[in-house]
């Protein structure tokens, strides 16, 4: 665990990182979590090389599309979302979207999704399926557009800065009351891809539902991932991020770090709070803290660093 | 002329009564709101046309566990409809919110 005087000037460091949004920064190292509050960060611009360069984005839940009260201009949040990451003095390598790029499936959403996507300085992007974004009768619309990187399967892998990124879909093979799942053939797959890698190598792991269960009655869970959990746990860094929830939650256990991002749409409840996980509306000056993005910043060799940013 | 008028409109209304009559016999309807299928179970004659109508915040699906029929997302306001033409039982599942079932019994 870092010491006192390197928390220290990790948290100047992190200050300028803050990009006009208050936030919580998190570095972890040997699995253990550092939390480190924006808000009281100095900013300190020689410290900042420290903290090294952004690895990724991650963008999750823009349901292009929805028109609800809840916010009637979710395109708008999207581009204000987009200026954030533009914005930053270094700009990541990769954007990882954590799925619900669209709200019903249309093809006119997808591609206005794209087409703001395309507003990105960073030019290369990584997606999974949400379940709002396979709500079509044929299934189709998604995977003709983003298909290609995993054959269709919606699933792939690909290394990135020395580490190895696993994109998982269990939005698919939903059962009926239940959780999300990733099936038998999707762990058979993970089971061959992380194989024969080093124990050293930080992974990151990212779906559109939680990978652990956050609150099984909404069905913020994936009914099968004790079974990946067991295929991870050798490994020193595991990042674990989903989306789906439209908040923040995490927690960490041994070596693997679970976190879910923000949309940059609408906030839902917190698990168990009304009749299901629908829009939250909120008073229009409190939505754009509810919004956001996630940065991950490689801290050091094998320790990776995560930045909730809110567009106010 | 203005003294068939009430004739043609009660014939009219006559006629519309009977094809509401005998279109309620064949038609049923499954609300959905709160992130439930009102009713849950729904039994209906074969030949029945069923109307899922969406009147959630949220939109959800209609997925048939068999196959059988399956919607497009539903939007708030949206409906979608299926004919059934066979006895049976048949279980349905929203694949957005895969804690939403609910059964049709065609009798």
């Amino acid at each position: 665990m870092a010491d006192q005087k390197q928390l220290h000037t990790r948290r100047a460091a992190l200050g300028c990182m803050a990009f006009g949004g208050a936030g919580t920064l998190f570095a972890i190292a040997g699995g253990v979590l550092t939390p480190i509050d924006l808000a009281v960060a100095a900013a300190s611009p020689s410290a900042l090389a420290r903290v090294g360069k952004p690895l990724f984005v991650q963008i999750s839940d823009t349901h292009i599309g929805f028109n609800k009260d809840a916010n009637p201009d979710v395109s708008g949040t999207l581009a204000r979302s987009i200026d954030l990451v533009n914005a930053m003095s270094e700009q990541p390598a990769l954007i990882i979207h954590t799925g619900d790029i669209t709200h019903l499936s249309r093809p006119a959403e997808f591609d206005t999704a794209r087409q703001l996507f395309s507003r990105l300085r960073a030019t290369e992007m990584h997606t999974v399926p949400g379940e709002h974004d396979t709500s079509d009768a044929g299934v189709t619309e998604y995977f003709s557009r983003f298909g290609q990187a995993s054959d269709n399967r919606g699933y792939y892998s690909f290394d990135h800065g020395g580490v190895h990124f696993v994109g998982l879909v269990n939005v698919l093979r939903f059962r009926p009351g239940g959780l999300g799942t990733l099936g038998d053939e999707q762990l058979a797959w993970v089971t061959a891809d992380l194989k024969g890698r080093s124990s050293s190598t930080p992974l990151v792991v990212f779906a559109h539902m939680p990978l652990w269960t956050i609150y099984e009655p909404w069905g913020w869970g994936t009914g099968d991932s004790g079974a990946l959990m067991d295929q991870l746990r050798r490994f020193g860094s595991v990042s674990v991020l989903n989306g789906h929830i439209h908040q923040i939650v995490q927690k960490v256990e041994g070596n693997i770090r679970f976190h879910t991002a923000r949309s940059t749409a609408y906030p839902q409840p917190e698990a168990g709070v009304g009749s299901g996980p629908g829009p939250l509306k909120v008073p229009a000056e409190e939505l754009a803290r509810m919004l956001g993005v996630t940065s991950v910043t490689e801290t050091r060799h094998h320790a990776l660093g995560l930045t909730d940013t809110t567009l106010a | 002329m203005r003294a068939k008028t009430p004739t043609i409109a009660a014939l009219l209304a006559t006629t519309l009564l009977a094809c509401q009559a005998s279109l309620a016999a064949l038609s049923g309807q499954v609300v959905i709101k709160d992130f439930m299928f009102v009713p849950t179970t729904l039994t209906v004659k074969a030949g029945t046309t069923v109307t899922w109508a969406n009147q959630d915040e949220e939109p959800h699906t209609v997925y048939s566990d068999t196959g059988l029929f399956r919607s497009s997302a539903i939007d708030t306001g949206e409906a979608f409809s299926f004919r059934f033409d066979t006895p049976g039982t048949y279980h349905f599942v929203c694949t957005i919110h895969p804690r939403m079932v609910g059964t049709i019994v065609v009798e």
